[in-house]
């Protein structure tokens, strides 16, 4: 600074500061994770920022990498289909589902009707409980820590419908080639059905909480605003294309299992920013309730079979077990060797919570996937957050994040 | 059923077609199989054909999906690369393959679809296939100073190393991996069906002679 007591170089020198374009800022490098809370499982983001302006984001990812393809290769079809409940452990069905898709499509495997209603009807419970966890978890990451815990019991209400149909709450392996491992209890039709009536209720307190709070708008309205050519470009799914305005549902455009018969709407987003992205999530809740609503009605009347009757690749069920040699040696092939799949390469996908996950399956007619390649939704849409945060505060990557819908287990697999 | 299927293949046999016709030959051949259309091509022609199949009016495969590697190691080139493509106008699906080997790279598709950029990263990093041209090519899934390549099938499913928490050290350390017993790579197909291991006692087969 100026030299003491002399009034002309302290003048000297504010003119100079005022002229002189600001210099000597240090750019800063911050790591955002891997123990964030906001971070949404094990991600490392190195920031680097200019003040409070995020200039570049490099997510540093596969801290939760297991190898699951790797592992794959090693194991017979029914033994992995355990893996994809492991992918995204928030919505573990819908994982399941497209890789019992891809099965059943190179064996030319048909699936009973009951089986199927079944499926979309976990499905969506999945989609619910996956939205649930996002859109509750995006308030937290903003501020707000009462939406989590009205969500939360919600969701436990739901992984306890899981844990009576599969017998676990979290890692299901329900669905099977062929049909879903064991048929639905009417009492358990019955509560799901209450539930679906009581739901609504619980989502419109939600609703209330988060919606129109300032505090929520203020930090997501014109926050990661995506357009169309962007989600084209950058590989978006699902929720992510939908927030930008694009009528794209996997369940409408290249409908599998029964939704070709079902009734529900597709909710759109206009500004393609973290807030639309919430109010999709919110509205697609409710039309899983109206979708599951009518999944109930068909169970109710159309009874029958859950698995494929054929033995050569559903197992035989257990009474049958008792009295037949037939049936017996089926089961023992099936849990050791397992069934061949004739040769061939599918790509199957669903409509999971996240975006499209697909599973695309090369085979070489052995008991064993020779390749499997898993397609995470979130893989891509992790990939975006280097633009879609670039400009931003670093706050912002907070909600960024959220309304990405980042689960590890997928991306990382 | 059945019926709707035949139109759908015959559908894709037309685009099939059509994409062979419009290529200007850098597409080499298409099959239809389980209803999906795969598209041959090879490594020089490849970034121009998905421009040509994005940009066309014919096919508009304005997404990629997916870009994944698979191992033929019996193969000269050993490596598949396999790119997934939707047309969100047309609403249809595709398949592109090119083959290669360890040494030669293969042109990025960075440039005409943004979203190859970690689907390349991950295929590098478990296969070892080398993109030319791409931005940024780390590794991505592995550990940092990774060596090898996982997914390739003459990569043993334990790794080689391991790694534990040093007491002594305070730190976590690397270590050749150390298995207590040998890995057991269970085989439960038939016998009669293809088992390629000798049968038990079979060895002895032709030592009496």
């Amino acid at each position: 600074m100026a030299d003491d007591g002399n009034p002309g170089a302290v003048a000297l020198n504010t003119a100079s500061d005022a002229t002189t374009p600001e210099v000597g800022v240090r750019k800063f490098n911050i790591n955002f994770g891997p123990q964030h809370p906001a971070a949404h499982g094990v991600l490392r983001l190195v920031l680097e920022l200019d003040g409070e302006i995020v200039e570049r984001v490099d997510p540093h990812i596969g801290l939760l990498h297991r190898g699951t393809e790797k592992l794959m290769e090693a194991r017979t079809y029914l033994q992995n289909t355990p893996y994809f409940d492991r992918l995204d452990y928030v919505a573990p069905m819908n994982q399941e589902h497209a890789f019992v898709l891809a099965v059943e499509k190179l064996a030319g495997i048909d699936v009973p009707y009951r089986a199927k209603v079944i499926r979309v009807l976990f499905d969506e419970i999945g989609r619910i409980l996956s939205h649930l966890l996002n859109v509750t978890t995006q308030a937290m990451d903003v501020g707000a820590l009462t939406p989590p815990l009205w969500g939360f019991e919600e969701r436990e209400k739901l992984m306890i419908f899981y844990e009576r149909a599969s017998g676990a709450r979290l890692h299901a392996n329900y669905y099977r080639p062929g049909g879903v491992h064991q048929d639905l209890t009417q009492d358990l039709v019955n509560d799901i059905r209450t539930w679906c009536r009581e739901f609504p209720r619980a989502l419109d307190d939600i609703d209330a909480l988060i919606t129109p709070n300032r505090i929520f708008k203020q930090r997501n309205v014109d926050i990661g605003v995506v357009t169309k050519e962007e989600a084209y470009a950058w590989g978006f799914s699902g929720v992510m294309l939908r927030g930008s305005g694009i009528a794209w549902d996997l369940r409408k455009s290249q409908p599998y299992e029964i939704y070709a018969d079902l009734d529900f709407d597709i909710p759109l987003g206009k500004n393609g920013d973290c807030y639309d992205r919430y109010l999709v999530r919110m509205e697609e809740m409710r039309q899983s309730v109206k979708i599951m609503v009518q999944c109930l009605d068909l169970l109710d009347k159309n009874p029958g079979p859950v698995l494929l009757e054929n033995s050569k690749f559903a197992p035989p069920r257990r009474g049958e077990m008792k009295r037949s040699m037939e049936a017996l040696i089926h089961h023992f092939k099936l849990y050791t060797e397992g069934f061949h799949v004739p040769a061939g390469e599918v790509y199957a996908c669903v409509e999971a919570p996240k975006g499209e996950f697909g599973v695309f399956v090369v085979s070489d007619g052995s008991n064993k996937p020779y390749r499997c390649k898993i397609r995470a939704p979130g893989y891509p849409h992790l990939q975006a957050m280097d633009w879609m945060t670039r400009g931003h505060q670093v706050a912002d990557v907070a909600a960024v994040l959220g309304s990405l819908d980042i689960v590890f287990g997928e991306i990382d697999r | 059923m059945s019926a709707i299927q035949t139109t759908v293949a015959e559908s894709l046999e037309t685009l099939g077609a059509s994409i062979l016709e419009r290529s200007g030959g850098r597409a080499t051949g298409y099959v239809v199989a389980h209803e999906e259309l795969n598209v041959a091509t090879t490594i020089d022609h490849r970034v121009e054909l998905l421009r040509i199949l994005r940009d066309d009016e014919a096919f508009r495969f304005n997404q990629l999906i997916d870009i994944c590697g698979v191992d033929y190691p019996e193969r000269e080139q050993r490596f598949d690369v396999v790119y997934h493509l939707i047309s969100y106008v047309k609403n249809v699906r595709l398949r592109l393959k090119v083959q290669t080997d360890e040494d030669t790279p293969v042109p990025s598709v960075t440039e005409v679809y943004p979203s190859a950029n970690w689907f390349e990263r991950e295929t590098f990093d478990m296969y070892g296939v080398f993109f030319s041209g791409h931005p940024d090519l780390r590794r991505i899934l592995t550990d940092y100073g990774f060596h090898g390549y996982p997914l390739r099938k003459d990569f043993p499913m334990t790794g080689y190393v391991e790694v534990r928490w040093d007491e002594e050290l305070k730190r976590v350390i690397y270590e050749p991996v150390k298995l207590v017993q040998e890995y057991r790579a269970f085989d439960f197909t038939s016998p009669w069906e293809g088992a390629n291991y000798v049968l038990p006692g079979d060895e002895k087969a032709g030592a009496g002679k």
